[in-house]
């Protein structure tokens, strides 16, 4: 073995996949996955088992959540597009690229916000209400949790603190972002889309 | 032969950079997995002695009929901490103990993955207790029992902050416990030593990872149901309610997704300190080691697919529940390998009876009643017929007490000298045994007969006429004669520390890694990272397992920093060097903001909330800037 004479011809704290780091933060990821699972099959047992119709105040509209579902996947595109420019040593890319993502993320809350606003049902009316506000409210909290991610990165970015080699915040970051955007589209397909075809 | 005589200036240069910082700073600030792993044990004792408490006092209320010893209420009180003192806060938190001491060493690696996410995962386990435990002196201490069935637990049946405290603190715990699994899987995939491949695993190992896998899995289950609960209680949703679209069967499905794989996460560990003491006390090798890492596995697996064994009286499909009991049953099959080991183990080998050995067979004589017993009550109509009586009750603690009490006792009696470098009192020992195993026999076999006699769990108390009493003083007697066994325990503890004899780094001659270090081990752990050519690196001379051989004595000693290596995933190659974390208060402030929220919930004063809210954004912000000490040369980490 090589590095028997000499170990420290080894990378010290490399990137990605061999940091423990890496490693927390994709265990993170699926727990809090798990607790989306979770949610969501008390959304469906409580649908499966109700006596009224489901949902109780008619199909979801969709007007404004299909916009809103296309710009939170056009912000994991631009998440990417930073990360792979920081691995291709381009600070520009990286710091344009979370800056967009940071604005995108803010309109999605925002219109998430007027939608909430035009609902004729709240979390207290029925359990239908709880359910809908509770599993959009808590992936907005994980978007906020993003964006909270995204800001404290970025000034890292924009103090220079990543290079090709080293941006294993950065790789977190955005692992985390899309996950939260996948997460949106299991919860837009079960709370939106599945009511106008079942 | 073991261990190696370290040359002075390389001990001292390794002290000086991984030792923690002296004073009060270094008591907050340590990140070192041996003085994080000593706190967890000394905690959960504590908390262990404080469930023992509320146990004496329910049993002297039921030592005798139509007794007014304490008011109903309180008694709800006490059953209700009892069962989530012992189940949350002690069952698991000691094994973590054991696994946050012991991994490091048995893996041959100088700390854990992730020391600083180790700090914090005690740290919120300690402040998640106190904020628990703070409804004591207001009088408002959860009372709804530990599984807290809706809609019992909504605002209209419990309008105290009693059911607030428990969804809160359960889920402040949750932190504690998710963050620990995290940590251990991390540790396992990235930091064994050379040649420690996953065929060379202590069996403990194998029993935390398995563990720690379901703990991710499975709590956020119990996260979603305290949070909706809370929300039913305060925010006015309708989760658990019935009139308006919900149900309580909802609370039932989402905390029993949970309670079930919590089950093997309080025991598989604990399975896995006798699959592993076995050899040493037998003077052989586990027999079957390959089936017994299977059936961990297994085990952690299948216990996913039985939660609704502990709904069969709640009017479910007849085939839903049939899966759910074949499946229940299903478990006796990787149960069994484990006891068909153990058995053989001893039956080759040579058993000596000192006190690890006699709390190992004391062990496996409780594991089997509990697992029948347990097999019983997979059987639908005979749960029917038993549900919610003192049968569970007789069940429950022969597997909690069997087969995690007597594994703990085990583990402290052959770990303690590795931890304190002081051997206990032999002739203690004995004593704390069969008080113990006696005062276990007489205080909850019984029970067993008193649940077929249709005693209710839970009762506040009973008619002279029901003819329960005498059963009932036994079981009163038995469980007091336990407690004395565990007052010898805590004294054999005291004893050691003051009288007990040096231990040496092997007083057991043990086979495994963590004996090769003295003891107690050093800050650094080993001062050469050991290169592991077996499964029993210390009994190489004398099996002849393998034709490779571990080296111990000489190879990298990796000084420049606090240096450990990161090995690839699966076969334990070293991959690069990582460097951990210096002492840092980052763990514990971010504990104390989610201490202070959860105040601000319960207490339902915002501002404290949102108080806490800001503290944990500066603290989680402070954690992810780089240290200095991190970051190797210009670059960063």
């Amino acid at each position: 073995m090589a590095t028997a004479a000499n170990p420290y011809l080894l990378p010290i704290n490399p990137a990605e996949r061999k940091n423990p780091g890496w490693w927390a933060m994709v265990l993170i990821i699926t727990t809090e996955a798990m607790l989306f699972a979770y949610l969501l099959f008390a959304y469906f047992y409580l649908g499966s088992m109700a006596n009224t119709p489901w949902p109780p105040s008619g199909r979801p509209e969709l007007k404004l959540v299909i916009p809103n579902t296309i710009i939170l996947i056009v912000s994991s595109g631009t998440m990417w597009w930073a990360e792979s420019g920081i691995r291709a040593g381009s600070q520009w890319r990286l710091r344009s690229g979370m800056l967009i993502t940071l604005l995108l993320g803010i309109v999605f809350l925002a219109i998430q916000g007027i939608e909430y606003s035009r609902k004729n049902f709240a979390m207290q009316s029925n359990a239908y209400g709880s359910l809908f506000f509770t599993i959009t409210g808590f992936h907005g909290a994980h978007v906020f949790v993003g964006l909270l991610f995204n800001v404290v990165v970025q000034l890292r970015a924009w103090l220079g603190h990543f290079t090709a080699e080293r941006h294993l915040a950065v790789t977190n970051a955005a692992m985390y972002w899309h996950f939260v955007d996948v997460v949106w589209l299991v919860v837009f397909t079960s709370l939106y889309l599945a009511p106008h075809v079942m | 032969m073991a261990t190696s005589t370290v040359p002075a200036p390389l001990g001292e240069r390794l002290t000086r950079i991984w030792e923690t910082a002296p004073g009060l700073y270094g008591v907050i600030a340590t990140v070192d997995h041996k003085i994080i792993g000593r706190r967890y044990l000394v905690t959960a004792m504590v908390f262990l002695v404080l469930g023992g408490i509320e146990a004496a006092m329910m049993r002297a209320q039921l030592a005798a009929p139509d007794m007014h010893l304490i008011s109903p209420e309180v008694y709800n009180q006490i059953f209700t901490m009892h069962g989530v003192t012992m189940i949350f806060w002690y069952a698991a938190p000691i094994l973590s103990g054991f696994s946050n001491y012991l991994w490091p060493l048995m893996l041959g690696a100088r700390d854990m993955a992730c020391p600083r996410a180790n700090a914090l995962s005690y740290w919120t386990f300690l402040m998640s207790g106190i904020f628990l435990y703070t409804s004591v002196p207001l009088g408002q201490m959860p009372d709804r029992g530990w599984f807290a069935y809706a809609p019992l637990t909504e605002l209209a049946y419990s309008p105290g902050l009693n059911m607030d405290f428990y969804a809160i603190g359960l889920t402040f715990l949750s932190v504690s416990t998710t963050v620990g699994a995290i940590n251990f899987i991390a540790t396992l995939f990235k930091t064994r030593a050379p040649g420690m491949s996953l065929n060379r695993l202590p069996i403990f190992v194998w029993g935390t990872l398995t563990t720690s896998f379901a703990i991710v899995f499975a709590m956020p289950a119990l996260t979603a149901s305290c949070a909706l609960l809370f929300l039913d209680r305060r925010v006015g949703t309708h989760f658990y309610d019935a009139a308006l679209g919900g149900s309580p069967l909802l609370w039932q499905h989402l905390f029993w997704s949970f309670g079930h794989p919590w089950v093997y996460i309080v025991v598989l560990p604990a399975m896995g300190i006798i699959s592993d003491l076995l050899p040493t006390f037998c003077r052989r090798p586990l027999v079957g080691y390959t089936f017994v890492a299977m059936a961990t596995v297994t085990t952690g697996i299948l216990g996913f697919g039985v939660w609704v064994h502990h709904m069969f009286a709640t009017g479910l499909p007849a085939t839903a529940m049939s899966f759910f009991a074949a499946a229940s049953m299903v478990i006796t099959i990787p149960s069994a390998v484990a006891v068909m080991s153990w058995l053989a183990t001893m039956w080759l080998g040579r058993p000596v009876f000192k006190t690890p050995m006699l709390f190992a067979a004391g062990f496996i004589v409780l594991f089997v009643i509990g697992g029948v017993s347990g097999v019983a009550t997979a059987a639908i109509p005979f749960d029917w017929q038993l549900t919610d009586t003192y049968f569970v009750v007789a069940h429950l603690h022969y597997v909690l007490i069997g087969i995690n009490v007597f594994a703990v006792m085990a583990g402290f009696y052959y770990w303690l000298p590795k931890i304190t470098g002081r051997m206990m009192s032999a002739s203690l020992g004995r004593w704390n045994f069969w008080l113990m195993f006696l005062g276990f026999g007489v205080g909850f076999f019984p029970m067993h007969t008193l649940g077929l006699l249709g005693m209710p769990r839970r009762i506040y108390t009973y008619h002279a006429g029901m003819g329960w009493g005498w059963q009932n003083l036994w079981v009163t007697v038995g469980a007091y004669v336990f407690a004395l066994g565990v007052a010898v325990f805590v004294y054999n503890v005291i004893w050691s520390l003051v009288r007990g004899e040096a231990a040496g780094p092997n007083p057991w001659d043990g086979p495994t890694l963590e004996w090769a270090t003295p003891s107690p081990p050093p800050p650094y752990n080993f001062a050469v990272i050991p290169t592991v050519g077996s499964r029993h690196p210390l009994w190489e001379g004398r099996l002849d397992e393998t034709e490779s051989r571990s080296q111990l004595a000489r190879g990298p000693v990796l000084d420049a920093g606090r240096d450990t290596f990161g090995t690839t995933p699966l076969d334990a190659e070293p991959d690069e060097i990582l460097r951990m974390p210096e002492d840092t208060v980052w763990p514990f402030l971010l504990s104390l903001s989610i201490l202070v929220i959860c105040y601000g919930l319960v207490t339902g004063v915002i501002w404290l909330g949102i108080a806490g809210a800001m503290a944990l954004l500066v603290t989680i912000a402070g954690w992810f800037w780089p240290q200095p000490s991190m970051t190797p040369a210009d670059g960063e980490v």
